[in-house]
């Protein structure tokens, strides 16, 4: 039973990193109907600026984790004015296309410095310690990671529900054309959304650099599974996406736990499978238009 | 733009704007072209390097399988290398543990694929679009992650080792001969795929791709005709992966990753989306390109293909098939 209880926060804390990028890949999706594959890039960007931060500056982690989402959430921006804003009239799967490519090109950046060999930093200070929680101890950090997550989640869904910009991106994700005909001027919290969405994809990375080991393909590999948690939580829903990640989370950890390797990793995807089966526009999504 | 497609909503519009219209060349240009190809087809591995006039065969088997879902259908398959890699395993473990002649390997890789994408289409076209390409991907991960913990089958990283070629005590050890007689193969399946594009149930695909509604009002079961492509694509997909299996004689894990989905959608962009012979273009010159790089000792492959995909999707969306048709067509198409 403590076992179970230990399985249960590990896939709690691996869900809160599915969570804040599906989080984030739903805002953007909102906003600008783009699936931006890129998220995984920006995530690996996170990490790897909280190596630079704490390894090469020297700095402290904390400060990463302030500073280095924001500067990416500014490339983000630009980023979106430069490119994708192009692309975004014409069907959804150019953006998809074209941040496909970007992600080709950041990830070879970043291996042009570091190869593909992975790099660690230890967890920051007052958490370096495991803390006690009742039953068993738990890494401090990852304590941490869950409750920041779940902190951060609770933020945006404030953002979204109690003020005016959210109330124009849940508009605009819910019914754009009427969004629009109320005289809403949709385009303007275009750019700014997206930055947020990179932002939080950076987050994500800053949390997870000193719990896995940082490499250049650690972000796509990521991402793929985030596009099986969005599929099944349904992309049109900010709250049902952020539920399916922390779910998937829960599935794969008991899946380690008690389950032969391969089944533990191919598990997410027969969760999928099933609810195409079950519900094809995912748990908490609208129906869409079927062919 | 005609005032049909005015009617359509303006954020999500059901034709796949992403392909051009279907303009034809004049025959005598087809007829010139045809005989250009299959001139360069045979003379190739007397030009370059006899192992890269392979895997450019293969790639061509590979993006036309892409395109034919792409271009023709509407849908994007963002995991083809699940189709790719797992006829690129299957032939390969017939060829080591059964020792059965090539072609007969290749072909029953490539119907492990298309095994394979039953399911997997079945569950894939409940969803259209974007979704669509997200789930493809997902499951090509699966296949992935099963290709990787399946040591015992499929080696794990290491991959799998010494793919004889056979074919009834002929030597093929020199890639050059091998080329020769992979060509029928490849140029089967090519042809198969033109023909697939230019017979009555390829007319309901793209009919599909423009309306899928009115498609389903005149009484066809889209999912069926579909469901049908996605596995015909597969088994193309998986022709190329067979045979590039028995030409590099080992299979990695390369073969189911991501990065050759992406790849294969990467050289259909470049060529010239819903043009199938566009794919083949790309397929060549992506496949000259990265011999190149490698044989210059550059090993960031993702940078140059990636820089080309953001080019190719921000200016240069018709590809270069979709551009000479073009030129020889005054283009109605507003939008470009």
């Amino acid at each position: 039973m403590v076992d179970f209880i230990r399985f249960t926060v590990n896939g709690l804390v691996g869900g809160s990193f599915y969570a804040l990028l599906a989080l984030g890949l739903a805002v953007i999706f909102g906003m600008l109907r783009v699936v931006n594959f890129a998220h995984g890039a920006f995530y690996m960007l996170g990490a790897f600026g909280a190596y630079l931060f704490v390894n090469e500056f020297g700095l402290d982690f904390w400060l990463a984790l302030a500073v280095v989402p924001v500067a990416l959430g500014l490339v983000g921006i630009v980023i979106e004015r430069a490119f994708v804003h192009r692309l975004t009239r014409l069907d959804p799967l150019y953006n998809f296309l074209l941040t496909f490519g970007l992600t080709l090109i950041l990830q070879d950046v970043v291996k042009a410095r570091y190869t593909v060999s992975s790099v660690t930093i230890p967890p920051p200070y007052p958490l370096a310690a495991d803390a006690n929680l009742g039953l068993f101890h738990f890494p401090a950090y990852r304590v941490f990671v869950f409750v920041f997550a779940v902190a951060v989640c609770a933020g945006v869904w404030w953002l979204l529900a109690r003020t005016r910009i959210g109330m124009v991106v849940r508009a605009s994700t819910e019914r754009p054309e009427l969004t629009r005909a109320f005289g809403i001027d949709v385009s303007r919290w275009v750019t700014p959304v997206f930055g947020f969405g990179i932002g939080l994809a950076a987050l994500s990375g800053v949390l997870a650099a000193p719990t896995r080991a940082i490499s250049p393909l650690m972000g796509a590999d990521l991402i793929i599974v985030v596009f099986a948690v969005v599929v099944i939580g349904g992309l049109g829903s900010i709250f049902g996406s952020v539920l399916a990640g922390f779910a998937i989370g829960l599935v794969q950890a008991w899946g380690e736990a008690y389950a032969p390797a391969i089944v533990s990793q191919v598990l997410v995807f027969l969760v999928m499978a099933g609810v195409l089966l079950w519900r094809p526009s995912g748990l908490f999504g609208r129906e869409e238009q079927m062919a | 733009m005609t005032t049909q497609t005015d009617l359509k909503p303006a954020r999500r519009p059901p034709v796949g704007p992403l392909l051009g219209r279907v303009a034809r060349l004049p025959k005598a240009a087809q007829a010139g072209l045809l005989a250009l190809g299959v001139g360069v087809a045979v003379w190739l591995p007397n030009g370059i390097y006899s192992g890269v006039a392979m895997d450019m065969l293969c790639w061509a088997l590979f993006a036309v399988s892409v395109d034919l879902l792409l271009g023709y259908t509407g849908l994007l398959s963002f995991g083809h290398a699940a189709f790719w890699g797992t006829a690129a395993y299957s032939t390969a473990l017939l060829a080591v543990h059964a020792h059965v002649v090539f072609p007969i390997a290749v072909l029953a890789g490539a119907g492990a694929s298309a095994v394979l994408a039953l399911p997997i289409g079945y569950l894939a076209v409940r969803r259209t679009g974007i979704y669509f390409a997200m789930v493809t991907l997902a499951f090509a991960q699966m296949v992935y992650y099963v290709a990787n913990e399946w040591r015992s089958v499929t080696g794990g990283e290491n991959g799998l080792q010494g793919v004889p070629r056979e074919l009834f005590g002929l030597d093929l050890s020199d890639t050059y001969y091998l080329y020769y007689a992979a060509l029928p193969i490849a140029a089967a399946g090519l042809f198969a795929a033109w023909r697939i594009v230019n017979s009555p149930f390829g007319r309901v695909l793209v009919s599909i791709r423009d309306n899928p509604a009115r498609t389903r009002a005149l009484g066809y079961s889209v999912r069926r005709y579909k469901i049908t492509a996605f596995v015909l694509s597969a088994f193309l997909a998986g022709l190329g992966g067979g045979l590039f299996a028995i030409a590099h004689g080992f299979v990695s894990l390369d073969t189911v990753h991501w990065t050759t989905s992406g790849e294969a959608v990467i050289v259909v962009v470049l060529g010239g989306i819903g043009t199938l012979w566009g794919g083949v273009i790309g397929s060549v010159l992506l496949v000259w390109l990265e011999d190149r790089l490698s044989v210059a000792g550059f090993t960031l492959v993702g940078l140059i293909t990636g820089s080309i995909f953001v080019v190719v999707v921000l200016a240069f969306r018709r590809g270069i098939w979709g551009t000479v048709r073009a030129l020889f067509h005054r283009e109605r198409d507003g939008r470009r």
